[in-house]
């Protein structure tokens, strides 16, 4: 089985997000990078799999300028056996159909089984890059995964639907799937592991250059759509103060 | 036509954020001038049609094929990509509902145009149109537009438009025909279930304590439930309190959980992810208490306090004893 996981590096929560002066991007160089949470889950996934059969490749891939390294290496020393770093000129590409054109690009001659990828990124949100990856190498896709099993080279998924119900999809390798938080445990990585990661090999790619399909013409902290009431004071106070607004405001009986 | 709306089937009935979608279309259509058509499909084809022929839009359109009967990736991208091809809207408009995040990226994938997902709101003039996203788990918003030739895919995060601002009217029907394969689709899906049994609606709760990671730890939760049970009130949660296992999933609010409307929807320690904001934001009076005063969900509050919780939980539920 030869898996692939797209990882992503964003800001941590934690990270303050200024923001350049002419609003059209964050100012990268006061930002805090992580691995995106979800992606953590599609490497888990992965080398379950590999560690299951006891066989087989987990290639993590990354998009983005030189920084995005250090998630790919941190993807190594949890397990993963090589990396593929798809340079981006100067920031990651805000448009999710040029993010999967590139990937596609790069990952054709791969001919991997699996994909996997997080639900979506914590930075720009949209979701798709894994779904438009594998449809654009004539894959199966499916999103939203709680588990995944391999029966007889297929994938059987538990995706997640609304309002509280699941469902069991399976679908023929190869296969595109996006994984949501919270599916397994995320390990740490060892200090073997650690060590290990150094003589692993990052192969870097640049790509051809294409054209965005659509581009983030402002960014701008939200303006709040309501009007708040602060409630002030010592914990005696806003006891008292919530009392009276569910009494004399919301009216609760 | 110049709009298309693609409506979802929910049993039977179109998916409210459907309804939503096509109030977006009259929007988009009152300010261009342009024309507007929805398509329906799947095993509840006739119902779907008829209740979408009763709004205000020029065409219904509908797709008879059994391959489409359960909802597969595969073959609703597919028939969706057909669909397009052949009336070539400008614009076409979703949901973004779970159904939609799955197929429409590759929808956008096989026409290499965008799809410009999870917007907030829509702005269109004769020269370009821009939409209003959030990003950053809503710490920021962007306006984006698309480049190049259309049709441009959009999706709408649930309430973004108002199902009843969709206008009744009287649209025609007609039969598009699409060609597809078995072979297409390469999955098999199951019945879907429900995890846990007996779950509580809480859609029709007058009252809502809600608590999120915040509260630290699941040896907190009864101070919570203390608190709702003074208040008379429901308990429910955000995601991460129910993936802890501190409340079984019957009680989550949000787009993976239950949609609320209470009249009022108390927030102990939810920072305020879009994935739960959808699910009650249309409550009457959002009362938030959070330590972080950065907490997105402060955003929404219609009243707020920055504190610790576990202070103030438990006066607060004395204090609501002894009223």
């Amino acid at each position: 089985m030869k898996i692939a996981v797209l990882v992503k590096q964003v800001p941590s929560p934690e990270s303050p997000l200024p923001l350049v002066s002419n609003e059209d991007w964050l100012d990268e160089s006061q930002v805090a990078y992580i691995m995106n949470e979800s992606d953590n889950y599609a490497l888990e996934e992965a080398l379950q799999i590999r560690e299951k059969n006891n066989d087989g490749e987990v290639v993590v891939v990354s998009l983005g300028p030189d920084r995005t390294q250090k998630v790919i290496r941190e993807a190594l020393s949890k397990g993963a056996d090589r990396g593929i770093h798809i340079q981006s000129k100067d920031k990651y590409p805000t448009d999710p159909l040029l993010a999967g054109s590139l990937f596609a690009e790069t990952l054709k001659e791969e001919n991997f089984d699996i994909i996997f990828s997080g639900l979506q990124s914590d930075d720009l949100g949209y979701g798709q890059t894994g779904i438009i990856l594998g449809e654009l190498l004539g894959m199966s896709t499916a999103t939203l995964a709680m588990s995944t099993e391999i029966i007889n080279n297929k994938i059987k998924v538990k995706r997640e639907l609304e309002a509280g119900y699941f469902q069991w999809v399976t679908m023929s390798l190869p296969a595109s799937i996006s994984v949501q938080s919270g599916c397994n445990t995320p390990r740490y990585p060892s200090l073997k592991g650690i060590m290990g990661a150094k003589k692993k090999e990052i192969h870097v790619v640049t790509p051809s250059v294409k054209d965005q399909n659509q581009s983030i013409k402002k960014i701008y902290a939200p303006s709040s759509a309501k009007e708040t009431v602060m409630i002030e004071g010592s914990v005696d106070q806003v006891v008292e103060k919530l009392v009276t607004v569910f009494r004399n405001e919301i009216k609760i009986a | 036509m110049d709009i298309l709306v693609v409506l979802e089937d929910n049993n039977g009935t179109i998916h409210r954020m459907g309804i939503e979608s096509v109030a977006a279309a009259q929007h988009i259509s009152n300010t261009l001038g342009l024309s507007t058509g929805a398509l329906v499909m799947g095993k509840n084809t006739n119902s779907l049609l008829s209740e979408a022929s009763e709004y205000d839009l020029d065409e219904v359109l509908f797709i008879n094929n059994e391959l489409l009967n359960e909802y597969s990736s595969d073959g609703y991208a597919e028939a969706v990509k057909q669909v397009i091809d052949q009336e070539n809207p400008t614009y076409v408009l979703f949901g973004h509902s779970y159904q939609v995040r799955d197929y429409v990226p590759r929808v956008s994938a096989k026409l290499m145009r965008p799809f410009l997902a999870d917007s907030i709101s829509i702005h269109v003039d004769e020269k370009e149109v821009s939409l209003t996203k959030q990003m950053f788990n809503a710490k920021l918003f962007t306006d984006i537009s698309p480049h190049g030739d259309t049709p441009f895919l959009i999706s709408f995060q649930s309430a973004s438009f108002l199902s009843d601002d969709a206008v009744q009217g009287n649209a025609k029907t007609r039969e598009v025909s699409i060609s597809l394969d078995s072979s297409m689709i390469k999955s098999e899906s199951e019945e879907p279930f429900k995890e846990s049994s007996g779950g509580v609606d809480l859609s029709a709760a007058e009252l809502i304590v809600s608590v999120g990671r915040g509260i630290g730890k699941e040896e907190n939760i009864p101070m919570v439930q203390d608190l709702a049970e003074a208040l008379g009130a429901e308990i429910s949660s955000s995601r991460p309190v129910v993936d802890s296992g501190w409340l079984p999933p019957s009680h989550q609010v949000g787009s993976s959980g239950q949609a609320v409307s209470p009249k009022m929807y108390l927030a102990l320690g939810i920072s305020g992810a879009i994935q739960h904001v959808v699910g009650m934001k249309a409550s009457k009076n959002i009362v938030v208490i959070n330590k972080d005063p950065e907490a997105p969900i402060f955003e929404i509050a219609d009243y707020g306090v920055v504190g610790d919780l576990l202070e103030i939980i438990p006066k607060l539920t004395e204090a609501i004893q002894s009223k």
